[in-house]
């Protein structure tokens, strides 16, 4: 296949091929960071939140006073406690994908110099930490004598489980069980270390600090009350939570049910990635429309080529030109527009990716989506100009006899 | 001359009715996707109080250390503390002035069969009435020296006293709230400026609304707290008295150039003799005066998500756009022997010109028509999102007038290109190869 007469005649339309193969270079750039941005989405939403998900919902009452707190907890924890099919409520101050953070800076000196980030507390009573099913991968678990009152919104002085991927950030490369922390004037010691526990909202400070929880055993009482997590079979929980909503408005029917709180935990993590969910398919939606446009554009003008060059195709026939030989004319035409436009595509990906970057905290466009995106889009030209490429092709020889 | 124009553009797209479809979808996918983005944004950055926003203003003053170990959570000095906040407000510098914050409480309703549920409202002095111009449906606001006393008094909105007492004539009327009881003594019509521009980044500007109203010492009497972002860096994190703690909003309306003027040396001057008594760090010229507008701006109140789809939807368009431009000038070229014999007929090159771009802004006003649609259907989907904002997404008139001449005059300077470079055609060169 030759390719200079195919040159030559670009020249001649040189502006058409340009815009052409500019309008193949943004959309280039799209889909690259489109896509990028679709996976980080993705990644973000299926994040490890280490609990049993699909056996927990949480209960939140608002709207009693301090004082009521302790009657509240026992009248909670034994009615919802005869609930049919429930396995075991405790009290806790948040779930995962729950809201509710009880955030606060932590210093690994007493002097509070060595700032090592903004974490979760998770305030969990008796029975919290095996009903959550986190997963134990050091130290041992909490004991009986492990839950203290709180004084602040954590007890004053206590054992805590952190997440690995906390303990790493803290104390790099050293074993963490036995190691301190401060929050101000309240110390904690690491008894325990746990694969996952993700934030009740994960993502508020970044990818890296979606794990960042420590888990506080606590006893329920006047500052602690209200927020109830509650373990059922999965296959049960939905009824279970229904039963015990109700069951609420006879055991409580004074405190307020936060309605958009008390959900499972599946439900509350749908809601709370909801806008990523959208957004995602908002992008895929773009992407979509993009290569559509982008196909339109190259059928038509194409169409437009071959109807412009019948007659000289009908000349090649007579003159010997197999249909293949036509065929592959105007798909290697294709070719060489979408590659100049694949290769302004590619600088066009990388200054848009630095802008994304510059506003919105996102990694670098990783090396492997420019090869996938320049493939999608000489897929797409190729297949946009089958059509006309084809009629092109099935021009009779007889044409060039003819006069226009 | 231009329906004549019109009748060649009318049948040459005739002639090619499968590239005339492209074109038009082309552009009516553009506008649409557009269009619904910039709606968006057009009514999520509106002005929320049209003909007073220009008078009101938000006084900033920034208490926070210079080294404070910031980790997430929003930025402190957004808020205002106690202390400053009093100051300003005992100071009358301004028309009208006033503190405010959002706070949630319980709410028992009269009658046995309602269940107690929560409504959120704002604890304010009594100049955010007059102030933001909030119409009293009965009663009448709280006096100064309710204000000041910390009276047990509310004004609720039309809806909240329809809901509590299930009618609004409620003036004398005791609401209990947060375990309270509250004496209404003034009901106003809903309001819900959109953004909310008043409240504090916590709060939903697109769907909150305020239920009730209470003087501002009142709620600290009761120790009923705030519903917003309460930030320290103090020992006290939990003292709403404290002047390491911000909480408060504030708001003074300013009705001269001259009184904007003054307002500013004030608060200067403010500044400067907190940090000569040593309790800011901030240097003077941090403190600042912001219009409604302006605050708006500087809180960054368009989610960064609704940036990033207008900003697709604008690169979408000009896909859409540079895809016309090529199919235009294939469809024009294509023309020359058309042209040739128009120029031998006496034609002059402006002729062709004007011909070819009545036939581009054709195409543009056939795909403004579908843009509309495309842009209908676009909002409808923003509709069903869940963000706070998405109910608000509606075309207004001139933003249907924009979406139609931006298609036009987009799809006429898309063909000012190709109609040129037709126009230029020779047309001996063409009439003789015939």
């Amino acid at each position: 296949m030759l390719i200079r007469p195919i040159f030559a005649s670009l020249r001649k339309h040189r502006l058409a091929t340009f815009l052409i193969a500019m309008e193949i270079a943004l959309a280039c750039a799209v889909l690259c960071n489109a896509c990028f941005l679709i996976v980080n989405r993705v990644q973000q939403i299926r994040i490890h939140s280490g609990v049993d998900e699909s056996a927990l919902a949480a209960i939140r009452l608002t709207g009693f006073d301090d004082g009521q707190g302790v009657d509240l907890n026992a009248r909670v924890l034994s009615g919802l406690a005869k609930v049919p099919g429930m396995q075991s409520v405790s009290v806790i101050s948040a779930v995962p994908f729950g809201g509710f953070a009880n955030n606060a800076g932590i210093a690994t000196d007493a002097a509070g110099k060595q700032f090592a980030g903004v974490v979760n507390f998770y305030s969990g009573g008796p029975g919290s930490f095996k009903a959550l099913g986190l997963q134990l991968i050091a130290g041992r678990l909490p004991q009986d004598g492990d839950y203290q009152p709180v004084i602040h919104f954590v007890p004053d002085d206590a054992l805590v489980w952190v997440t690995k991927s906390l303990a790493d950030h803290a104390w790099p490369g050293v074993d963490p069980l036995g190691k301190e922390f401060w929050v101000g004037k309240p110390h904690f010691r690491v008894a325990g270390v746990v694969a996952h526990l993700a934030r009740p909202a994960p993502g508020e400070g970044g990818p890296s600090t979606i794990d960042w929880s420590v888990f506080v055993p606590s006893q329920p009482g006047a500052h602690f009350a209200g927020s109830y997590l509650l373990r059922a079979s999965p296959a049960q929980l939905p009824r279970v939570l229904r039963d015990a909503r109700a069951a609420i408005a006879r055991i409580a029917p004074d405190a307020v049910l936060d309605t958009a709180a008390s959900q499972s935990v599946t439900n509350l993590r749908e809601s709370f990635f909801q806008q990523d969910g959208s957004m995602a398919r908002i992008l895929l939606g773009v992407i979509a429309a993009m290569l559509l446009v982008t196909a339109l554009g190259i059928v038509g003008l194409a169409s437009f080529w071959v109807a412009q060059r019948r007659r000289q195709i009908g000349i090649r026939r007579a003159l010997g030109a197999t249909r293949g030989d036509i065929l592959r004319y105007f798909q290697t035409e294709n070719f060489l527009i979408v590659s100049l436009g694949i290769a302004l595509g590619m600088l066009i990906a990388y200054v848009l990716n630095a802008v994304l970057m510059e506003f919105y905290e996102l990694p670098h466009l990783p090396l492997y989506y420019l090869p996938i995106g320049a493939f999608a889009l000489w897929a797409l030209g190729q297949l946009a100009v089958l059509g006309p490429a084809l009629r092109a092709s099935h021009v009779p020889p007889v044409v060039a006899t003819r006069s226009v | 001359m231009f329906g004549y124009y019109l009748d060649l553009a009318r049948r040459s797209l005739q002639r090619t009715p499968v590239l005339t479809g492209l074109m038009v979808l082309a552009i009516g996918l553009g506008i649409g996707a557009s269009m619904t983005m910039l709606t968006v944004l057009h009514v999520m950055t509106d002005d929320p109080m049209p003909g007073r926003s220009a008078y009101l203003f938000r006084p900033y003053l920034n208490p926070v250390p210079l080294r404070m170990n910031r980790g997430m959570g929003p930025d402190p000095s957004i808020n205002l503390t106690w202390p400053d906040a009093m100051a300003l407000l005992h100071a009358r510098k301004g028309t009208y002035q006033a503190a405010m914050a959002g706070n949630s409480l319980v709410v028992t309703p009269v009658q046995g069969r309602l269940r107690p549920f929560t409504a959120d409202g704002r604890m304010t002095t009594r100049d955010l009435f007059a102030m933001f111009g909030l119409r009293f449906v009965a009663g009448a606001a709280w006096s100064a020296e309710q204000d000041d006393g910390a009276a047990a008094v509310v004004v609720v909105s039309r809806s909240f006293a329809q809901r509590v007492f299930g009618k609004t004539q409620v003036v004398g009327s005791v609401v209990s709230m947060g375990g309270h009881d509250f004496r209404v003594i003034g009901v106003v019509s809903d309001w819900a400026p959109r953004p909310m521009f008043y409240v504090d980044a916590s709060e939903k500007r697109y769907a909150g609304a305020d239920a009730f109203f209470m003087p501002l010492s009142t709620g600290m009497a009761l120790n009923l707290g705030t519903n917003g972002n309460q930030s320290g860096w103090g020992s006290d994190e939990n003292n709403l008295h404290s002047p390491t703690v911000t909480w408060l909003q504030f708001w003074v309306e300013l009705d001269s150039p001259a009184a904007v003027a003054g307002y500013r040396r004030f608060l200067y001057d403010y500044a400067a003799s907190q940090k000569a008594a040593g309790r800011f760090q901030q240097p003077a010229s941090t403190a600042h005066l912001y219009g409604l507008m302006g605050w708006l701006g500087k809180q960054h109140i368009v989610p960064g998500d609704v940036n990033m789809q207008a900003g697709l939807a604008l690169i979408f368009f000009g896909v859409c756009l540079l895809n016309i431009v090529a199919l235009l000038l294939a469809k024009y070229l294509r023309r020359a022997a058309e042209v040739s014999v128009r120029r031998a007929l006496g034609a002059c090159r402006r002729d062709i010109f004007v011909q070819f771009s009545v036939e581009s802004a054709l195409i543009g006003l056939l795909g403004g028509a579908v843009g509309l649609v495309a842009a209908e259907l676009g909002l409808w989907s923003v509709r069903q999102r869940p963000d706070d904002y998405a109910h608000l997404a509606r075309m207004d008139l001139p933003m249907l007038a924009l979406a139609l001449t931006a298609s036009v005059l987009a799809s006429v300077a898309a063909g000012v290109l190709p109609a040129w470079r037709a126009a230029s055609v020779a047309p001996a060169m063409r009439l003789k190869s015939q």
